[in-house]
């Protein structure tokens, strides 16, 4: 097949799957009008995303937290106030490490669940039982998923804020004669309430990418087991690099100024 | 009544259905035969509007199913059971809450001293002792997983019931247990049924009438008598095996 073919072929693809996720959204919102059947579907995937995610998402951003906090001890030669360090641990956190970091996770973690679990009832035709019982398989399937993940994500990422910066926190003053008041001090020097705001935002769209994809990709699962490993890898490979495009297009959106 | 006229459906550039004209009668139990891979399921799906055609219409109890508004598709459905071929049972839920969900009325389905009585009918009726309601799919053998998939389907009361291949997969003593089931089921409901199937002994067992599904048309259609009085090539190949069967015969 020629350069020109291949391309023409990738574009059309692409187009098709930006036509059919379009429905397949659209569907979804007009399945919101049957809160009876998602709300208890919702409250159980939000339950288990919450407390199924929650040990990783901690011990991953402490980790982050602390590691941030030893690079900047060992980058500091003296010149710069101590202080700083706290500006540069909760702003690391907050506004990056935190929520791109455990939407990596849960990439990885809700997204490849979701994809397998709906691949799955695709190809052993629970999706089609659905349907052929006059039920609406965006209200039993897709919705709870979709707004599970748009409640526990940004809910798990301020956690992971948490965290980090208590992580970060402890670990720089093993690194650094950095007293509590400093890191204290320069944490609110820079502080601004629309970080937060911005990190939970942040953390929101990147639900919404996690979710809405893998449901989609899982909805869309073709030939058998190996549809369903083909649908998984792509609901994640797909997710997170969705993740650090929103990542970007936000920071450059939200952080103007 | 089902109606199928002109039905053309292809995947791509494999055509599967080319101009099928088919037609059940109220009442009546129609098997569709055919081998493996020849559309039977694909059309089994275009009269319940999961798929839907290429060209031509599907009309049900006077209804063209491609037409329909998204709440009268799900009408229609109500009226329609759907056995799927590996049961399509919901594994996170037991066998209780899968059948509930083939309770299509909605006032029905909230009510659950209704859902439990009629659950209890159902399972009662496809052979199945009262205690599996308890399990899991997970914990079921193929021909009960069969059987309380035929549940599920009329747990709604249902006009029409539409098997796809009920006894594929199952040794000859269950697949014999499903095909009574579906004889007795079409007896004492007194549904509109079609079965897909490629096990011709049972299709002779259980319909009113067959037609067989070759290379995406319906090359014969008629009763088991016509069937087996037949000259037609693809017919007399397709029942042959059947005929050197002892079992068959008998």
């Amino acid at each position: 097949m020629n350069l020109f073919a291949r391309i023409g072929r990738w574009f059309l693809e692409g187009a098709s799957h930006v036509g059919r996720l379009t429905y397949f959204v659209l569907e979804a919102i007009r399945g919101l009008g049957e809160v009876r059947i998602w709300w208890p579907r919702m409250m159980v995937e939000a339950w288990n995303i919450g407390a199924g995610s929650l040990f990783i998402v901690l011990l991953i951003s402490a980790f982050a937290g602390a590691v941030t906090a030893l690079q900047t001890g060992y980058q500091f030669t003296g010149s710069i106030p101590y202080y700083v360090v706290g500006t540069l641990v909760v702003s690391s956190i907050i506004l990056e490490l935190g929520p791109v970091l455990t939407a990596l996770i849960l990439a990885g973690r809700i997204g490849a669940r979701y994809a397998a679990e709906l691949g799955t009832m695709r190809v052993t035709e629970q999706i089609d039982a659905l349907e052929s019982l006059g039920r609406s398989p965006a209200s039993h399937l897709v919705i709870p998923r979709v707004l599970a993940g748009l409640l526990m994500i940004p809910a798990l990422t301020v956690l992971a804020n948490l965290s980090g910066v208590l992580s970060g926190w402890i670990s720089v003053k093993a690194v650094l004669p950095v007293t509590d008041a400093d890191f204290i001090y320069g944490a609110q020097y820079y502080w601004r309430p629309w970080d937060a705001w911005y990190s939970v935002i942040k953390a929101f769209f990147f639900a919404g990418s996690i979710t809405i994809i893998s449901c989609y990709m899982g909805f869309n699962t073709q030939q058998g087991a190996e549809g369903v490993g083909r649908s998984t890898t792509t609901a994640v490979v797909t997710s997170s690099v969705l993740i650090l495009v929103l990542d970007t297009v936000l920071t450059r959106l939200l952080l103007n100024q | 009544m089902i109606e199928l006229y002109g039905l053309h459906k292809a995947f791509g550039k494999q055509v599967v259905l080319d101009r099928v004209d088919f037609e059940v009668r109220e009442g009546e139990t129609v098997a569709l035969l055919g081998p493996s891979g020849t559309g039977k399921s694909v059309l089994l799906k275009h009269i319940i509007g999961l798929i839907h055609p290429d060209r031509g219409t599907v009309i049900v109890d006077g209804k063209d199913v491609n037409t329909l508004k998204r709440k009268e598709l799900s009408e229609l459905r109500s009226q329609i059971g759907y056995v799927f071929q590996n049961g399509a049972l919901f594994d996170s839920m037991n066998v209780f809450e899968n059948v509930r969900l083939g309770i299509t009325d909605e006032s029905k389905f909230r009510d659950l001293e209704y859902s439990r009585q009629r659950i209890a009918e159902c399972i009662r009726l496809v052979n199945l002792p009262p205690d599996t309601i308890e399990k899991y799919p997970a914990q079921l053998s193929g021909g009960m997983r069969k059987r309380v998939g035929i549940a599920r389907a009329i747990a709604g009361k249902p006009k029409y019931l539409l098997y796809d291949e009920p006894t594929s997969g199952l040794d000859p003593v269950n697949a014999d247990i499903i095909d009574g089931l579906v004889q007795r089921l079409d007896d004492e409901l007194g549904v509109t049924s079609v079965m897909v199937t490629h096990d011709v002994r049972g299709a002779f067992r259980v319909a009113d009438r067959l037609a067989l599904l070759s290379e995406g048309s319906i090359v014969m259609q008629g009763t088991p008598q016509e069937f087996l009085d037949s000259k037609h090539p693809k017919v007399r190949e397709f029942l042959e095996r059947d005929f050197d069967n002892p079992s068959f015969a008998a």
